[in-house]
């Protein structure tokens, strides 16, 4: 029993930090540099299903980030590179609530300068700018949505969006596009543990190494392409063999 | 009501790179120091795991490591005659928060400024006559840079900069900076190594008469032991500098220098997740008697104290002097009052290269690893001719290749589909970019002030920024901008795309997070809100420590004379203050 | 503005206990042989059991984790009702050398009298007097938590009887004196052997300081054996080690951190320099290097990829890590013992190193527990422990599927 008798002092001083880190309460430091065994606080990958979309949402955004995104001979599209599974997860979370901006009205039309002023959440913007687009489409194309459009009608549509020149009613189309683009584009080239950029589509495609953290030997080889291809943070698949 | 705490010698609020640096000076005296920090207890292992650090998406998109809007947000207009509104969400500059401040997620641009800088009013009006200034309103700062000199010393030996000195005592080095002031003694470590961009663009500026040098880092070039003891590693050019906290302890931070020591002294505490609401006065509010904080659970405390350190991020501590009223707000209208007055920024312009036939690896970055033509800086070129004072330094200092954000395309290129996606892939390496960080001078109707209408969550007014940039200023830009054209065709890309700085400042953007003014130092309490070892006028027990206290901000980062203020205003306190607590160190 | 100008508080309590409990019996004990316990004391690192985290000197109260169950160290300051202000010279001598506290009851050996009981007559009653003189505190420790049977102390009769030679330190007339008191001061008041000595199956040292396991970590070979052992290191090099926190590349951590931090870094220079020659001349155990896993190795392949991302911007490329900050993995003996479970622990927990005034650092290893499979652990580390001119055998993932699971 001698040989268990040393108590790992670090841990007992940490178990009480624990208790208090995991929440933001309050706290006092002093007498030593706080650090507990496990510690850290790594994103969760996230499961399958849709968190935030309806399935007739989840078509359509499927069916636009696969035409921001089309697959063609440099990567898959933006369908199964994941975009989709991607805006949802951040649609459903603090990014789509808007639970760290400045809410507070009174809510007031700015200038350019003063950035976006609207009262609604990214959340918000995403079902009402879906249904209004549906609206449109179904009295305009034959009472067809998004997702029933060819892939011609269907960047031709999202031209005049992107253009401000689809009347959407009180929805301003063009920034409504732009949120699109921003989270299309977010999905394709984040890690892939946020549902986006399945395989590291497209940092194999424009050759991004992703989460390395030592490049010393190669600072000085000017010109030169890095040989090593990327790596998630949940790893690569070069870390596992057979055997 | 607040619960009454029992006292403590010294209060501060904040404990970034300002706050940790007194700390440590107060607490060697055997005072008794407790800091009072908003956000989060933060640490290397900890929060700055080296298998996650690596996340753009979460750290420099959604910005996990940084001030919320939620907790506080500011209004902004560009003019007097517009209403502000609240930057819903901060876009344009990026405040901090949590121990180590924005000094965790820094690029590590470590700069001093000039004996022309600290002299700004009397330097031009002595070379180009006051009418050339007539539509700023510049100061001195009431330092001068011979005064400053040993505290810049101690901040870069306390980080361990990487650089190369380019006037030691008087003479000119090879290899660095002819323009900068003397220095005493060589940078604590040698230059990092440079990667291709770089490298490319020191060729092209020397080619057309310019003198390149590297950029003094706070990303360290060599493992380092501080003059604390505390030992640093080596940055290894992970391309996650800025915006993220550095795992492996090779970027100068709070944490990576100071805190090992700090937090074991018996007389030291920080209290974290607690933000400050006052600084509580007498009754006449001639002296401080401490803070009132509330802490996360939303209870309320009083913390006496026999001083109060304002070592917030500058805008910060512009609004808790006035939320505490001390001294008085300014007033453009007038040109009386003094807290909130000179509020500068910073005036930019980029220029983007591309080529056919080079492979730059852009992911091979590290914050502030890079080169830099000062040549147009300052006042180190004859304005005899031209029509602005002020200048802008040049950097080549490549910082990512972080994809959500980088992504350079020719112009044309559509936005989305398979013509993006190829130009997308044929330019992500093969494309340079540098930029000219210009001086921003003060102006009269650039200031801070309350706002009369947004509140934040505890009902307290929020701060108001009135800012655009002045006339001055875009003239300067342009002028630079022209240089940097030079430079780009000497490198005889394809094509090359600029990014001029042109009026209105747009808050949606981002630009800089060297956001100074608000609370200046200078030599007249009718200028100034602090004086030259930054200790209010109005209020002597209370010293606000940071940019808040540049009278104008230069053509170059802040921290270094951030840091550099912070071990000035910790001689003052030390080496005067305390002889006669309570008392003005100036006489107005 | 009155207290700016006063000394510090710090100073000021450090006096006001001076005052309360130091002069009262200055009278009675010397100060030369009250300092000299107070050494005695880092010596032993009684603080290491007697202080909780956070507490009053040695008012008791770390918790004990053993394969019996738990045990907390008493209070031990001269407390009358809590702590040991009730005993005499003579009780405090025969607890420390035979394992019987006042009143006849048998300590359990969580309690190193099995080491102590080599203390010199005038070392334990330096130390006595050092206690005297130590502050009291009020703080009741129900020490003994042990299950039935364990909870007999009786029990421990029997257990001495088998494991337990009492008698004082017997110097080697062949030896130096140097030799001589480095190993009074391993086998005696620093009670080296409790951690670094194998066991029996009652928990007892089998002799040797090959190395054991314990909490989860593998308390290394400190015998001159030249693979895994000291016998590579320099005398200066243990010295900086056990002074600084950091020597030799290698930085303490885990049980090893708390003994540095309260017992080695307050050791004399010439002190230090003794246990190392004492132990580089221990007799090296055989166990000689064995030949490392092939670098074609499916385990070394991978390893060295995971290597690349997760270790080498800190430790480097090649092993050779970074000063007092990242230890050294190439040529490390701790790498490199037979046991492994001090790596998988640290690269699944992450470790903060030994903080020392000489080496304030207190850099910490992140957790991997997250992000690697107990394959890729055992990769990694198989990879770290062959490489460089490393040799050690290879790990096995369901080891470290096991310490996972312990949450070790």
């Amino acid at each position: 029993m001698a040989s268990t008798r040393r108590q790992f002092l670090t841990s007992a001083a940490a178990l009480s930090f624990v208790t208090i880190a995991s929440q933001t309460y309050a706290q006092t430091i002093s007498g030593a540099l706080p650090w507990h065994p496990f510690a850290g606080d790594p994103p969760q990958p996230s499961l399958a299903g849709w968190y935030f979309f309806k399935p007739e949402e989840a078509r359509v955004i499927e069916a636009i980030v696969d035409r921001l995104i089309p697959a063609d001979d440099l990567s898959v599209g933006g369908r199964d590179a994941g975009c989709a599974a991607f805006i949802d997860r951040q649609l459903a979370g603090s990014f789509g609530n808007s639970s760290r901006l400045y809410t507070q009205g009174p809510y007031a039309k700015g200038t350019p300068t003063q950035g976006y002023q609207g009262e609604a959440t990214p959340a918000m913007r995403y079902r009402a700018g879906l249904a209004a687009i549906d609206a449109y489409l179904r009295k305009n194309k034959n009472d067809r949505g998004f997702a029933q459009l060819n892939a011609q009608e269907q960047d031709d549509f999202l031209k005049t969006l992107e253009a401000g020149k689809v009347d959407l009613g009180a929805i301003d189309g063009k920034t409504l596009f732009d949120l699109f683009l921003q989270n299309t584009m977010e999905g394709f080239f984040a890690d892939p543990v946020y549902g986006g950029n399945r395989d590291m589509v497209s940092w194999k495609m424009i050759g991004f190494p992703g989460a390395r953290y030592d490049y010393r030997d190669h600072i000085t080889k000017h010109n030169q392409r890095y040989p090593l291809g990327p790596v998630s943070i949940t790893g690569a698949p070069d870390w596992s063999h057979k055997g | 009501m607040a619960r009454k705490l029992p006292p403590k010698d010294v209060v501060i609020v904040g404990l970034g790179w300002t706050g940790a640096i007194l700390a440590h000076e107060l607490t060697e005296t055997g005072l008794d120091v407790v800091a009072i920090e908003r956000g989060p207890w933060r640490d290397t292992a900890t929060d700055f795991n080296i298998g996650y650090m690596q996340d753009e998406l979460r750290y420099a998109v959604r910005r996990d490591l940084f001030l919320q809007p939620a907790q506080e947000a500011m209004t902004m207009r560009n003019t007097t005659s517009q209403t502000a509104l609240p930057m819903r969400d901060y876009g344009s500059f990026l405040p901090g928060t949590g121990v180590g401040g924005a000094g965790v997620h820094w690029n590590g641009h470590t700069w001093r400024f000039w004996q022309s800088d600290f002299e700004t009013k009397s330097h031009l009006t002595q070379r180009y006559g006051e009418g050339r200034i007539a539509d700023l309103q510049v100061q001195d700062w009431g330092v001068t840079y011979d005064e400053m000199e040993s505290a810049y010393d101690r901040f870069e030996y306390l980080c361990g900069i990487s650089g190369k000195a380019g006037n030691l005592n008087g003479n000119i080095q090879e290899g660095g900076n002819p323009f900068e002031s003397a220095r005493k003694r060589e940078y604590p470590l040698p230059p990092m190594q440079m990667p291709y961009a770089p490298t490319l663009f020191a060729e092209g500026a020397k080619s057309v008469g310019y003198h390149p040098f590297p950029t003094p880092s706070a990303n360290l070039s060599k493992s380092y032991v501080n003059p604390l003891g505390i030992a640093m590693g080596q940055c290894t050019m992970c391309g996650f500098c800025e915006r993220f906290g550095c795992a492996n302890y090779s970027k100068s931070s709070a944490q990576t220098t100071i805190l090992p020591l700090l937090m074991r002294k018996s007389n030291f505490e920080a209290r974290c997740n607690s933000e400050v609401l006052q600084v509580n006065l007498d009754g006449a509010g001639k002296m401080a008697k401490g803070v009132t904080y509330i802490d996360s659970s939303g209870v309320e405390w009083e913390q006496p104290a026999e001083m109060v350190l304002l070592c917030a991020y500058g805008l910060h501590n512009a609004r808790l002097m006035m939320l505490s009223k001390i001294g008085k707000i300014y007033d453009p209208q007038t040109g009386e009052g003094t807290v909130g007055r000179n509020y500068c920024y910073q005036t930019n312009a980029g220029i983007q290269l591309f080529f056919e036939d080079k492979n730059f690896n852009p992911f091979i970055a590290s914050g502030a690893c890079g080169q830099t033509v000062d040549d147009f800086n300052g006042d180190a070129f004859d304005h005899g001719s031209l029509d602005f004072v002020g200048g802008a330094g040049i950097n080549c200092i490549p910082t990512n290749g972080r994809p959500i954000g980088f992504r350079p395309t020719p112009p044309g290129t559509p936005r989305w589909g398979s013509a993006w996606k190829k130009a997308t892939k044929d330019n992500y390496l093969s494309t340079l970019g540098f930029s000219s960080q210009g001086s921003s001078y003060a102006a009269r109707g650039n200031y801070l002030d309350l706002d009369p209408t947004y509140k934040d969550r505890f009902g307290r007014p929020l701060l108001r920024m009135t800012f655009d940039f002045p006339d001055n200023d875009i003239r300067m830009s342009h002028w630079v901008s022209d240089r940097m054209v030079e430079i780009a065709k000497a490198l005889k890309p394809k094509q090359y795309v600029e990014a001029r700085r042109n009026k209105s400042w747009n808050s949606v953007p981002y630009q800089s997070t060297h956001n100074t003014g608000g609370a200046i130092m200078g030599a007249d309490p009718k200028t100034s809100a602090v004086n030259k070892y930054l200790q209010s006028w109005d209020v002597p027990n209370v010293f606000v420590i940071g940019a808040s206290a540049f009278p104008q901000n230069a053509g170059k980062n802040p921290t270094g004379t951030v840091g550099a203020l912070a071990f000035h205003a910790a001689d003052a306190i030390r080496n005067q203050y305390l002889r006669n607590p309570g008392a003005a160190l100036v006489q107005a | 503005m009155k207290a700016i100008m006063k000394p510090s508080r710090i100073v000021a309590a450090v006096a006001a206990l001076v005052v309360s409990a130091g002069i009262a019996r200055a009278v009675e004990l010397p100060f030369d042989q009250i300092n000299a316990g107070r050494y005695q004391a880092a010596l032993g690192d009684c603080a290491g059991c007697h202080t909780a985290p956070g507490g009053k000197p040695y008012a008791g109260g770390v918790s004990l984790e053993t394969p019996f169950g738990t045990l907390v160290a008493p209070n031990i300051t001269p407390d009358g009702a809590t702590g040991i202000g009730t005993w005499s010279e003579a009780d405090f001598r025969r607890a420390l050398k035979q394992g019987i506290g006042h009143g006849g009851k048998r300590l359990y050996p969580a309690m190193p009298y099995t080491a102590y009981t080599k203390m010199t007559d005038s070392d334990v009653a330096a130390l006595w007097a050092y206690f005297r003189t130590v502050q009291p505190v009020t703080n009741e420790v129900q020490s003994n938590r042990l299950p039935f049977p364990f909870n007999i102390r009786l029990l421990m009769a029997g257990w001495n009887w088998i494991n337990f030679t009492p008698g004082d330190f017997k110097p080697d007339p062949k030896k130096t004196d140097e030799w001589n008191r480095g190993a009074y001061i391993v086998e005696a008041a620093g009670h080296c052997s409790v951690c670094h000595a194998p066991k029996s199956a009652l928990g007892a040292d089998k002799g040797g300081l090959t190395g054991t396991v314990l909490q989860g970590w593998f308390a290394p070979n400190i015998t001159g054996n030249l693979h895994e052992g000291v016998g590579s290191w320099s005398a200066e090099e243990i010295v900086s080690y056990l002074k600084t926190g950091v020597g030799r590349g290698s930085i303490g951590s885990g049980p090893m951190r708390e003994v540095i931090e309260n017992s080695t870094s307050k050791m004399t220079d010439a002190d230090l320099k003794a246990i190392a020659v004492y132990l580089k001349d221990l007799p090296a155990s055989d166990k000689a290097a064995p030949t490392p896993v092939a670098t074609d190795n499916p385990a070394m392949q991978t390893g060295a990829r995971i290597y690349a991302v997760n270790c080498s911007a800190c430790h480097n490329g090649d092993g050779s890590g970074q000063g007092a900050l990242f230890p050294k993995l190439a040529g490390n003996s701790v790498v490199q013992q037979g046991d492994p479970t001090t790596l998988i622990h640290i690269v699944l927990a992450g470790s903060q190193g030994a903080v020392t005034a000489a080496a304030p650092t207190t850099p910490a290893m992140p957790s991997f527990a997250w992000r690697l499979t107990d394959q890729q652990v055992a990769d990694v580390l198989t990879y770290v422990r062959n490489n460089w001119g490393n040799a050690a055998p290879p790990v096995a993932p369901d080891a470290v599927g096991k310490q996972r699971k312990n949450g070790s």
